[in-house]
């Protein structure tokens, strides 16, 4: 080249050419040590960021155990559930997305920036719900407008379901989301804030059990929060299944049998003291807690007089009425001062002094009454006199064997004792003696007495069952993932009484008759080809004034009206099961109560001879 | 006319350092594009295809004397200066810009163009007014306005990163011509001026780039976006990068437009800073190869018009580079042979037949 030498070539060019490509370089330079201050010193940073921009941890939800039947039907399951969620650290101005998701949720944003506050308490890693159990159109157009909504996302969350409503509501009990106390408790360890746990009921009982453990996954998302690849870390554990004692076709018949009136039905089988049915009324819905429960639903509840929230078959006191004439009737018997043939005159009253006079139902009088036909026809007189004959002492004795008075050990607690009043109680209440009157009232089931559904139940199986009190169960067994059972329960006899067997014999051959026999107050609640035995209650609210004659009900104020009250077993030869219903205010026990029973016995013990027709087994979707 | 010299000459090696920047950044496009599902043919084979179309334009380039250009050189400018006119009247709008005119069935865009047709005119004009004490203002008029004019034409499309270039490229080559210290100093202080002035000038979205560019955290999901986002992948990449396909910023589409203005991030990111240093390495052996051949020109006119084709590549490198890893604002202007784009190919392949031209014919008088 020097021998053909460019013409352009010349040493200052040359120079300037040097020069030229020397700034070239050092521009290059200044890149190159850009890219190592990115890449060299700044990697952590950076990796940090990069990671933040495309992982999420979310915790995977486990499906809440599901409660079955004793034949195995399913009661309370889990559905899938969409629920519209914000994660926080992606959340950039919450003002405008909010105002833009509640238009496309239809919800206030004042609604949606209230949720993000309360929920600010929960751990970062969790997302916050906003809305929950949205349907499926207000998830489509919630994930349409995803790139518009940076933080928002969707999540599929296992959701209590409750396919007979709001059946039993106070057995199962409701969720809640964990409290700050809770959180510190041993009875929910392994719980994490945020969590949806049980609140009463067998959802808190067993919440341990149905709690399962919560899963994790890794999500990388695109830019828009799209997912690119989900990697599960924790596969969620569901809970364990946990089986009812509860007869669902029988709940749903007791449920229905008493329809929108308030009370209880409770119904034990005689041999163990499993809870067949367990109704009380007016219920809630359970499905509101599930998703949250809004403070607005949760005052109504809580201010409705008629109490939705109060578990009657617990915590119902009544006054058992007529129905506690059994345990006079025995306690009588048992005192020896009383056979089955000794009869007493009604005149339609007794005079115990000059000023107080006690009057039968029956205002003309039942004549000549004995022990059965007193039961059968509930002559209040014949009662008077025996109780009167006996003592309040051997009265409250023979009540406490039959299982008042004292709290049964319900699995979850929360029960009232009632009352069963002696002179030992009056003196302490009261520091008074106590008097032959009040005696005369007790004997017919007024005065102080007060038991609970339960305890009635449990009165009856025991007259039914040779006198054991059984301690009641509810759950049969809890079964875990493979299958294995991981608790059952254990019937537990809280008084076995020795009873004399001719006087119960005498005391449930009345019974029957309150049924079968032509004059029993119940006859009217017979079933063709069931006979079967029980025993009908009045229980008067307020004494009404002795010369009033008995209103028509449909001018008593409700409030003030009578309570219907009915006990039975079935069927009356080998029984088996026990019920006990309180319509409160709902009137007399016969007109009121024992239908009510009456459905329910047809209900289980025609559905059993159906399926004892049937030769071959029946599809066990059949119920 | 064939001159057997012609083959001999060819700077192979050159074509050979061309074509391996090339297929690195069509390996790039692969791992920046492999999550897209976007209909076939993929967005990498497209490049592809380009990259022969650009070696057949590096032919055709190459292969006429490039002499010729001298003649053509003004008459090329006034059409081309036509054509930004007509673009403005008649224009394609895309994106908010109009920089496309359709002609005989081809999508053109003449401020691509512009950019050799005002290497050649000014290679022409600076060939023959050399000046040993270089130019003064009054004699940078000329110039001025050759350069100006289409400047003004196309920042008024907007495009705002091409205008600058165009501007860059004539500047680089007025500067080598030789300026008067003078002129430079007015010229500087005008600069500012203009740049004062012409903050008012700017649409609103270009001032915003400007604005975050200066301040990106600002505006971390809107205009600050491009510039974080590439930020993050650059430097997660490391020293020793993620690797292919393992970029996950890229992967994840974190990373706005990464195929093309954007794709030195991708790279950056699977490839780190060994990766960069060495790709940054064969940039600078492209630029100063280019030099190279500008010194070694057998006239003035092949001199500048390699000059001219080097500051072009220069540029684009530098403020795609710059922009890229967060010291220039986002202007949008793509790296060369690494971007996708047929436009970008083709602008980029004529400048390489220009400086290949001018290399073969070196010793040709």
């Amino acid at each position: 080249m020097t021998l053909n030498p460019a013409p352009v070539d010349t040493p200052g060019l040359r120079r300037k050419f040097i020069v030229t490509s020397m700034l070239a370089a050092a521009v290059f330079l200044i890149l190159a040590l850009r890219l190592w201050h990115l890449q060299v010193l700044g990697v952590e940073h950076y990796r940090d960021l990069s990671e933040r921009n495309r992982i999420r941890y979310l915790s995977i939800e486990p499906p809440r155990g599901s409660m079955f039947d004793r034949n195995g039907l399913l009661l309370i399951d889990n559905r899938p559930s969409f629920t519209i969620s914000a994660l926080r650290q992606e959340v950039g101005e919450r003002e405008p997305l909010f105002a833009k998701l509640a238009t496309l949720v239809e919800v206030s944003p004042d609604v949606l920036e209230e949720r993000w506050r309360r929920l600010q308490h929960l751990p970062r890693y969790r997302s916050l719900p906003l809305v929950e159990d949205v349907d499926r159109e207000v998830m489509e157009r919630v994930q349409e407008h995803g790139v518009d909504l940076p933080g928002i996302l969707v999540e599929v969350k296992p959701l209590r379901s409750y396919p007979f409503g709001d059946a039993a509501a106070h057995l199962i009990g409701y969720l809640g989301e964990i409290t700050e106390e809770e959180l510190h408790s041993a009875d929910f360890s392994g719980s994490r804030s945020g969590d949806m746990v049980g609140k009463t009921g067998l959802e808190r009982l067993f919440d341990g059990h149905l709690r399962g453990a919560a899963g994790q996954k890794r999500i990388e998302v695109n830019v828009r929060g799209k997912e690119m690849r989900q990697v599960t870390i924790r596969e969620p554990l569901p809970g364990d299944r946990v089986y009812l004692t509860i007869d669902a076709g029988l709940q749903q018949a007791a449920e229905q049998a008493l329809g929108e009136q308030a009370g209880a039905v409770v119904a034990l089988d005689v041999h163990s003291g499993e809870v067949r049915a367990f109704v009380s009324r007016p219920s809630f819905d359970p499905a509101l807690f599930a998703r949250g429960i809004e403070s607005d639903e949760w005052r109504a509840l809580l201010d409705d007089p008629r109490t939705p929230l109060s578990n009657r078959v617990l915590r119902g006191q009544y006054p058992p009425g007529s129905t506690f004439k059994m345990v006079v009737a025995l306690a009588a018997l048992e005192s020896g001062r009383v056979t089955p043939q000794t009869t007493h005159q009604c005149t339609g009253s007794m005079k115990l002094s000059q000023s107080y006079e006690y009057r039968c139902w029956k205002k003309e009088g039942h004549g000549t009454v004995d022990l059965h036909r007193a039961l059968r026809e509930s002559c209040d007189v014949w009662f008077y006199r025996v109780g009167l004959d006996i003592g309040i002492e051997r009265i409250a004795d023979a009540a406490r064997r039959l299982g008042l008075g004292r709290p049964l050990g319900f699995p979850f607690g929360g029960e009232r004792a009632g009352l069963i009043p002696d002179r030992a109680w009056k003196r302490q209440r009261f520091g008074t003696s106590w008097y032959d009157g009040e005696t005369v009232i007790a004997a017919i089931g007024q005065g102080y007495i007060l038991t609970t559904p339960l305890q009635l139940a449990a009165m009856t199986a025991a007259i039914a069952n040779g006198g054991t009190v059984w301690q009641p169960q509810v759950v049969s067994r809890v079964e875990n993932l493979a299958g294995e059972t991981v608790w059952s329960s254990r019937p537990e006899a809280l008084v076995t009484s020795d009873w004399e067997p001719s006087h119960l014999q005498a005391v449930r051959r009345a019974m029957q008759a309150v049924i079968q026999e032509p004059g029993g107050t119940a006859w009217r609640s017979q079933i063709k080809g069931l006979p079967y035995a029980g025993k009908t209650g009045t229980a008067q609210v307020v004494r009404l004034k002795d010369d009033d004659e008995p209103a028509d009900s449909g001018e008593i104020p409700y409030r003030f009206r009578d309570h219907a009250l009915f006990v039975a077993y079935a069927p009356a030869d080998r029984p088996e099961l026990a019920v006990a219903v309180i319509v409160e205010h709902g009137g007399s026990g016969s007109a009121a109560a024992a239908p009510m029973a009456r459905m329910m016995l047809e209900n289980y013990f025609g559905r059993q001879a159906r399926e004892a027709a049937v030769d071959a087994p029946l599809p066990s979707g059949e119920q | 006319m064939f001159d057997r010299r012609l083959v001999t000459h060819f700077d192979w090696s050159y074509l050979l350092l061309v074509v391996l920047v090339a297929t690195i950044g069509i390996v790039n496009l692969y791992s920046a594009t492999s999550s897209w599902t976007s209909a076939p043919p993929p967005v990498y084979l497209k490049q592809i295809y380009w990259l022969g179309f650009g070696l057949l334009l590096v032919a055709v380039m190459a292969l006429f004397d490039y002499r010729h250009l001298e003649y053509f050189g003004f008459p090329l400018y006034l059409v081309n200066v036509l054509l930004l006119l007509a673009v403005l009247l008649v224009g394609k709008t895309s994106m908010g810009a109009t920089r496309w005119i359709s002609f005989a069935g081809f999508n053109v865009q003449p401020s691509e163009l512009m950019k050799i047709i005002m290497i050649i005119a000014l290679a022409r004009y600076f060939s023959e007014r050399g000046h040993l004490h270089g130019f003064s203002l009054r004699e940078l008029l000329i110039p001025g306005l050759i350069l100006g004019v289409p400047a003004l034409l196309i920042m008024k499309q907007p495009d705002l990163g091409t205008a600058l270039l165009v501007l860059f490229i004539g500047a680089s080559m007025a500067l080598f011509c030789g300026i008067r210290r003078s002129a430079l100093i007015v010229l500087g202080l005008s600069a500012f001026g203009a740049a004062v002035g012409g903050w008012f000038l700017l649409h609103d979205y270009q001032k915003r780039r400007i604005m975050t560019f200066l301040n990106p955290e600002n505006d971390p999901l809107g205009a600050g976006y491009h510039i974080i986002q590439s930020k993050i992948a650059v430097g997660s990449g490391g020293l020793s990068g993620l690797g292919f396909m393992q970029g996950t910023q890229s992967q994840l589409s974190f990373l706005p437009e990464r195929h093309t203005d954007f794709a030195f991030s991708v790279f950056a990111e699977e490839w780190g800073l060994l990766g960069c240093l060495l790709l940054l390495a064969l940039y600078l052996l492209i630029v100063l190869w280019g030099l190279h051949i500008a010194l070694r020109a057998s006239d003035r006119f092949g001199m500048f018009l390699a000059l001219g084709v080097s500051a072009m590549l220069f540029w684009h490198i530098v403020v795609n580079l710059g922009m890229v890893i967060g010291l220039l604002p986002v202007v949008g202007v793509p790296l060369p042979l690494f971007s996708y784009g047929g436009t970008s190919m083709i602008t980029t392949m004529a400048g390489i037949g220009l400086l290949l031209n001018v290399s073969m014919r070196r010793f040709m008088f």
